[in-house]
């Protein structure tokens, strides 16, 4: 556990990982990413919307309930990738023993939690006048809300042990193992007969909808990403704070900040 | 603008319904969400406080 900074860069290479993989090093990084990110998710969020809703044309086949997807969209690629962000983070923790890393893990499982609660909601109400129903026990949607079972699952694991140690560990294995459902979730309605519609952005020969509904949810989508880490840099510091309590270079550092935020 | 009205724009040519839930309920997350944040962040400085008030060197 107690590695030094010049034995890791001597095994690991550059600096920078370390000086980082620090919380009181990564504290006011993590500040700075938070306020950039919340700016660029307020402006991209406003386009975003005024694309999705006021610029992109009617939808010659489903008609203007199409226009879900600028929300559903980017709310379920969040949920798959902060995921994964997760169980890399997990990994990272198992693998190195780096305290901020299950940090990371934990700080992002309530966003992808909210995320997943956004596309299963978002979908139902998309796939209700477009398929008649609100919901179907098919591959993808199955496999969807395996996933929001699967963050619920890691949040109460995480949180079920005294030793906050004992947790990190415990939950990191939730993550692994769940993430295998990630790319079943993404290939169900190609793998599988499914009432989802395959991919329709990430494809061969190019993304197959009109360049301004594709602009519009790119916006989205940079906006939801902005939003996620926003959020997550917000949630680390606050777990920053909780765990490291009595840490000397803690007092002055949080005070400051907090001073400064208000203000 | 591709609406002849505000009507319009909500009506959602009939899927009005459908279009704002998703939407809404959108907003209501990510409200909550901003809201769960600063109770957390709330709740870890208070207990920071308490924890230097009584000396405490758990």
């Amino acid at each position: 556990m107690a590695r030094t900074e010049q034995q890791s860069t001597e095994r690991y290479g550059g600096r920078w990982f370390w000086r980082y993989a620090s919380p009181a090093a990564f504290f006011p990084l993590a500040g700075r990413i938070e306020r950039l990110c919340w700016a660029v998710a307020a402006v991209l969020g406003v386009l975003g919307l005024y694309l999705g809703l006021f610029r992109a044309p009617v939808d010659a086949q489903q008609g203007e309930v199409y226009r879900v997807i600028f929300i559903h969209v980017p709310a379920a690629w969040m949920a798959m990738i902060i995921y994964l962000a997760m169980a890399f983070w997990s990994l990272l923790g198992l693998w190195l023993g780096t305290r901020l890393s299950f940090m990371m893990s934990r700080a992002l499982a309530p966003t992808g939690a909210l995320m997943t609660l956004i596309a299963l909601w978002t979908g139902a109400f998309w796939g209700r006048p477009t398929w008649g129903t609100y919901w179907v026990w098919d591959a993808k949607l199955t496999s969807f809300l395996i996933l929001f079972f699967l963050y619920v699952g890691y949040i109460a694991l995480a949180e079920a042990f005294d030793d906050v140690r004992k947790g990190d560990r415990a939950s990191a294995l939730i993550a692994l193992v769940g993430a295998i459902n990630v790319p079943i979730i993404y290939f169900a309605a190609v793998w599988w007969n499914s009432l989802h519609q395959g991919p329709s952005v990430v494809k061969q020969g190019g993304p197959s909808i009109a360049p301004i509904m594709l602009w519009a949810m790119l916006t989205m989508t940079f906006a939801f990403w902005a939003w996620c880490i926003a959020a997550a840099m917000h949630r680390v510091r606050s777990v920053i704070i909780e765990r490291e309590r009595n840490a000397v270079w803690m007092k002055p550092v949080v005070r400051g900040q907090a001073e400064r935020e208000r203000t | 603008m591709i609406w002849d009205s505000w009507t319009a724009f909500f009506d959602m040519g009939g899927r009005g319904y459908y279009v704002w839930m998703s939407f809404g309920f959108t907003a209501l997350v990510l409200a909550a969400e901003g809201l769960l944040l600063r109770q957390r962040r709330a709740g870890a400085e208070a207990a920071n406080d308490r924890a230097e008030e009584q000396g405490d060197d758990r």
